[in-house]
C-alpha cells in the first residue's frame, strides 16, 4: 500500500460566499498551491450532511476539508456555527471507526483571503502527505 | 413538488475553454476534452477559444439541438464569473438554463498551478468527471419571481449618500436617508477649499443639502442608525432607531397638538445652556453647549441635546418658550420600513495617528492633522480662518506637510494601503498658506505625488510654481524645541541622498484614513463582506464596482475604499442607478435553490424546524400524519436544514443530496484510481 507514487486524493467542500470565492481570488492573485485537493461547492457549509464527509472516506478520501465562511459572515447567517458543530461530533465518530480526526478539517476564509486559501491548502495537503494513505482505502469499492 | 428521480437518459455536452492562454497555458486542453468524451453521459464534447464569446455560446445552443442533450457542462473560469452567461446559452438552445454545471479550470486551477501542467491537467479532467455526473442529476427548475417594493434606503448622508438619495428620488422612488448624525453631509461639511478646483466646499455642499432636505421623494431620517434587517432584495424590512434629540421639528410639535411650536433654530437655547464641552465639528478646537447644531449649514436646522453632556438645568426649555421644542424626558423611537434595495455610503474615519508616536501628535502643540488644517484655515472654523500655532497663537511661516502619514505603511502600526486623497489635499492646503500668508513656505515631505485625476497634475505642477517645496524622503521623526515649541523635522532626502533636519513652525500630518468603528457592525447587519483592510467589499472590483455579494444591497463612496468627492459622486450615481433597477422591474428572480420536504420520507421530527435561520420550515398534519413544510417565500437555500434531516427526507433543489453524492463518488470512484 505504501507505493511511492501514491499522491492524496483530498476533496473540499465549500460555501460559495466565502471561501469559494476567497480561492477564486487565489487564482486572480496567482497565488501558487499544490494541486492534490479537488473542490466542489456548495451554497453555505450548513448544506453538509455529515453523511457527504462519511462517504467521501468510505470511496477511499484520504482528507476531507469544510471551509466557511468565518463565524458571524455566514451569508445565511449561522450556517456555519451550525456545520462546525456537526463537523467536531463527526470527528469523534471518525476517531471511532479508527480514522485519525487531522483527516476531517474545517477552516474559515473570506472572499478577501487569497492568500489565506494558499496557505489552507499547503497545510491540508502537507497534514495528509504525513498521515499517508487513508486505512479506508482498501476497503473503498 | 421535486421529482426525486427522471426517467431520462442524460445526455451530457461538454465544452473545455481554452480562455486563450490563461487555461490552455498550463493545462492541455485537447486531452481534458478527449479524456471528458470516454465519460459515461457525456454525448459530446468539444472546445474552444473562449467559449463565453458568441460563437462560443452558440456551440452550446447547437450542440443541445443536434445532440438532444439533457445537461450541459463549461469547463472555464469560475462559475462566480459566468456562471449567469452559460445559463443564459443553456436557455437558447432550449433547455432549462438549470441544467448546467461548470467546472472551474482557471481560477483554481491553471491559475495556481502555472507550473504543474501535468498535475493541472489530471485535475482538470477530475472537475470535468465530477461537474458530468452533477450535471446527469439536474433537473429543470423555475426560477422564483418576487415582487420589489418601490422603495430604496441609503445609510450614510456624506456627499456619496446624498447624491444616491437625490438620483433615486429623482427616478421617482420613494428614497429613505438615514443618517446617524444630527445633519447630513457627511466629512465634506469639514472641509475649507476642495482640489483641483478651489471650489469653497460648503458653497458647493450646501445647496445640495438643501435639495436634499426639500427633495419630496426623499425621507430624511438624521440622527437615526439601523438596528436590524430582515429579508431581501426586493422586500428588505429595516428597523430603525430614532435617537433622542431632545429636540422636536415644527411637524413633530404639530402631531402634539403645540400650535406653531417646534424649533426654528433660533438658537435662544444655546446661549442659556450653562455646559461647554469640545465641539467635535471642530475637532475639539472650540467649545460647545450641550444643546447644539453641529456646524452652521446643517439640514436639517433644527437643535440636539447631547443627552452625554446635558445636566437637565431645564434653562433651555425656559428660554424656548411657547414653542415648547425642548423635551429633555424624549426616548429613543424604534421604526421599521420596507425598500427593495438599500445603498451603503457610510464614509470613513481618519486613522488615530497619535499611534505613530515618533511624529508627537497629541505630544507636541503644533503637530496637527490635515483635517484640523481644514478647520484652522476655513474662515468659518474656530480661529476665523487664520492658521496659528497652537502653542502661542502665531502666524506660522514654515510649514512642513508630512505625506502618507499611516498610510503604505507596512510597519503594523499603521495602513497599507494609498489613502490616495492626502497628496491632493496637501498640495492644495500648500497653495492656501501661500495665498493667505505672505512669505509662509510649505515644505512638503513626500514618498511620491499622486496626482492622478483630471487636472490633478497641472494642479501639482502649479503648486511647484507657487513656490511650494517638495522633499522627496519619509519623515524618521520629529523632535520639539522645548522653549520654542518649534520642530525638527528628521528625514532623509532620498533624492540628493543626504539627511535633513529641518526647524518648522509647525507641522501637519496627512493622516491616513480607516473604515469606521461601526463598519463591522452595518455590514454584518446587511450581510456584506470586506476587504482584508475592512473597507466593504464590492462584488468585483472591475466588473461590478458598486454591487455587493448580497443582491440588492450596493456601495458608494468611501465605505468602499479611499476615493475623492469626484470619485465618491460617480460612485453614488453608479449604485443608485443600480439600486433603482429591480425597482423599476417591479420583481426579481431569486434562484430557486429551495428546500422541499420529501413527504413520504419525513418522520414529522421537526428537528429540521431549528436549524432555519428563517424559520422557514413548520409541521403541518396532512393526511393524518405529520410532515415537515417549507414557506418558499422565507427559504433562501442555504441547505442548512438539508445538511440536518436524520431521514434524508429534505430535497435541496440543485443541491439535492444524490447530486453531491454523484460529486464525491465522481471524483473518488470514477477516475482512475
Ligand atoms: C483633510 C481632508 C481633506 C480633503 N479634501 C478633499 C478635497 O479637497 N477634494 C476632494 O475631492 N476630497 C477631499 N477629501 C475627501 C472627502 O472627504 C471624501 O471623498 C468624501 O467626504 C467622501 O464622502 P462619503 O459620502 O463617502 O463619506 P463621508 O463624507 O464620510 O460621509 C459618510 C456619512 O455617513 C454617516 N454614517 C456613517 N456610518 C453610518 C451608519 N452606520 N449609519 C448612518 N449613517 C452613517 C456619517 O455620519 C457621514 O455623514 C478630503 C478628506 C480629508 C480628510
Ligand atoms: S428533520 Fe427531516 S424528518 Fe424531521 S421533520 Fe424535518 S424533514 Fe421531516
Ligand atoms: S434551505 Fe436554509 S433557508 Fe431554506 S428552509 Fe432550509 S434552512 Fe431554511
Ligand atoms: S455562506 Fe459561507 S458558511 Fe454559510
Amino acid at each position: 500500500m505504501a507505493d511511492e507514487n501514491w499522491k492524496p486524493k483530498i476533496i473540499a467542500i465549500i460555501c460559495n460566499w466565502c471561501s469559494y470565492a476567497g480561492a477564486d481570488l487565489a487564482g486572480g492573485a496567482r497565488i501558487q498551491y499544490p494541486p492534490d485537493i479537488r473542490a466542489i461547492r456548495v451554497m453555505c457549509t450548513g448544506r453538509i450532511d455529515p453523511l457527504f464527509i462519511l462517504k467521501a472516506f468510505q470511496d477511499g478520501a484520504d482528507g476531507v476539508l469544510v471551509s466557511g465562511c468565518h463565524f458571524g459572515d455566514c451569508h445565511y447567517l449561522e450556517g456555519n456555527f451550525k456545520a462546525a458543530k456537526r463537523m467536531f461530533l463527526l470527528k469523534s465518530v471518525l476517531k471511532n471507526i479508527g480514522l485519525d480526526d487531522k483527516r476531517l478539517r474545517m477552516t474559515f476564509v473570506s472572499a478577501s483571503e487569497g492568500a489565506k486559501w494558499g496557505m489552507v491548502m499547503e497545510d491540508v495537503i502537507k497534514t495528509i502527505n504525513e498521515l499517508g494513505p487513508s486505512p479506508l482505502k482498501e476497503f473503498a469499492r | 413538488m421535486a421529482e426525486v428521480k427522471k426517467n431520462e437518459e442524460p445526455r451530457i455536452g461538454v465544452f473545455v475553454c481554452h480562455c486563450g492562454t490563461n487555461i490552455a497555458g498550463s493545462i492541455d486542453v485537447k486531452a481534458v476534452m478527449e479524456y471528458a468524451r470516454t465519460l459515461p453521459n457525456v454525448a459530446i464534447a468539444d472546445d474552444y477559444q473562449y467559449m463565453c464569446s458568441t460563437p462560443g455560446q452558440n456551440k452550446i445552443a447547437e450542440a443541445i439541438a443536434e445532440q438532444k442533450l439533457t445537461g450541459v457542462v463549461v469547463a472555464a473560469c469560475s462559475p462566480r464569473l459566468h456562471e449567469p452567461t452559460f445559463r443564459n446559452a443553456t436557455k437558447a438552445g432550449g433547455l432549462n438554463p438549470f441544467r448546467f454545471e461548470m467546472a472551474n479550470i482557471r481560477e483554481q486551477n491553471s491559475w495556481v498551478h502555472m507550473h504543474q501542467p501535468e498535475e493541472a491537467t489530471a485535475k482538470a479532467k477530475d472537475a470535468v468527471r465530477i461537474a458530468v455526473a452533477k450535471a446527469s442529476l439536474l433537473e429543470d427548475l423555475v426560477p422564483k419571481s418576487v415582487p420589489v417594493e418601490k422603495a430604496a434606503m441609503v445609510v450614510g448622508g456624506g456627499v456619496g449618500g446624498m447624491q444616491a438619495a437625490l438620483d433615486l428620488a429623482n427616478a421617482g422612488i420613494k428614497t429613505y436617508l438615514v443618517e446617524k448624525s444630527p445633519t447630513i453631509g457627511g466629512r465634506m461639511s469639514q472641509l475649507d477649499k476642495t482640489f483641483p478646483t478651489l471650489d469653497c466646499s460648503q458653497c458647493i455642499l450646501t445647496p445640495k443639502m438643501v435639495d436634499v432636505y426639500r427633495n419630496e421623494g426623499i425621507e430624511l431620517l438624521t440622527y437615526t442608525e439601523v438596528e436590524q434587517v430582515e429579508g431581501y432584495i426586493g422586500n428588505f424590512d429595516v428597523t430603525l432607531r430614532k435617537k433622542a434629540r431632545g429636540v422636536i421639528t415644527p411637524a413633530e410639535a404639530e402631531a402634539r397638538g403645540i400650535v406653531g411650536g417646534g424649533c426654528t433654530g433660533c438658537g435662544d437655547c444655546v446661549d442659556v445652556c450653562p455646559v461647554i464641552k469640545p465641539n467635535p465639528f471642530e475637532l475639539g478646537m472650540a467649545p460647545r453647549k450641550a444643546i447644539y447644531i453641529y456646524h452652521p449649514q446643517v439640514s436639517p436646522l433644527i437643535y440636539t441635546v447631547d443627552f452625554d453632556a446635558c445636566v437637565k438645568c431645564g434653562l433651555c426649555v425656559e428660554a424656548c418658550g411657547e414653542k415648547k421644542a425642548v423635551d429633555l424626558e424624549m426616548k429613543d423611537e424604534l421604526m421599521t420600513v420596507k425598500v427593495g434595495t438599500v445603498v451603503l455610503a457610510t464614509g470613513y474615519d481618519i486613522f488615530p495617528i497619535e499611534k505613530k508616536f515618533e511624529w508627537g501628535y497629541k505630544n507636541y502643540d503644533n503637530v496637527i492633522t490635515s483635517l484640523e488644517f481644514e478647520r484652522l484655515i476655513c474662515a468659518s472654523g474656530p480661529t476665523g480662518g487664520h492658521l496659528v500655532r497652537p502653542s502661542d497663537g502665531e502666524t506660522p511661516k514654515k510649514i512642513a506637510f508630512v505625506l502618507c502619514a499611516g498610510s503604505r505603511d507596512s510597519t503594523g502600526v499603521g495602513k497599507p494601503y494609498c489613502s490616495r486623497f492626502c497628496c491632493m489635499y496637501s498640495l492644495k492646503h500648500a497653495h492656501q498658506i501661500i495665498e493667505k500668508i505672505p512669505g509662509a513656505i510649505p515644505y512638503i515631505f513626500y514618498m511620491d505625488i499622486r496626482s492622478f485625476g483630471k487636472m490633478y497634475e497641472e494642479f501639482y505642477y502649479r503648486i511647484q510654481n507657487e513656490g511650494a517645496k517638495f522633499i522627496r524622503g519619509r519623515v524618521a521623526n520629529i523632535l520639539e524645541d522645548p522653549v520654542t515649541k518649534n520642530l525638527h523635522v528628521n528625514a532623509e532626502d532620498t533624492l540628493l541622498g543626504r539627511p535633513i533636519d529641518m526647524e518648522v513652525d509647525m507641522v501637519v500630518l496627512a493622516a491616513a484614513i480607516q473604515p469606521t468603528a461601526e463598519t463591522e457592525k452595518t455590514r454584518r447587519l446587511f450581510g456584506v463582506s470586506c476587504s482584508q483592510d475592512g473597507w466593504l467589499l464590492e462584488a468585483h472590483p472591475k466588473l461590478n464596482p458598486c454591487g455587493t455579494t448580497t443582491a440588492g444591497v450596493y456601495l458608494a463612496g468611501v465605505c468602499q475604499g479611499p476615493k475623492d468627492i469626484p470619485d465618491t459622486v460617480a460612485q453614488a450615481e453608479g449604485a443608485a442607478s443600480a439600486a433603482s433597477i429591480p425597482i423599476h422591474r417591479g420583481e426579481v428572480e431569486l434562484e430557486p435553490y429551495f428546500a422541499q420536504c420529501m413527504e413520504e420520507k419525513c418522520a414529522g421530527c421537526g428537528l429540521c424546524v431549528n436549524q432555519c435561520p428563517y424559520g422557514a420550515l413548520s409541521l403541518v398534519e396532512k393526511d393524518g400524519r405529520t410532515v415537515m413544510q417549507v414557506t418558499e417565500a422565507k427559504c433562501k437555500g442555504c441547505g442548512t436544514c438539508g445538511g440536518f434531516c436524520p431521514g434524508g427526507a429534505i430535497w435541496m433543489q440543485h443541491f439535492a443530496t444524490p447530486q453531491i453524492v454523484a460529486q464525491i463518488d465522481a471524483f473518488l470512484l470514477g477516475g482512475e484510481q
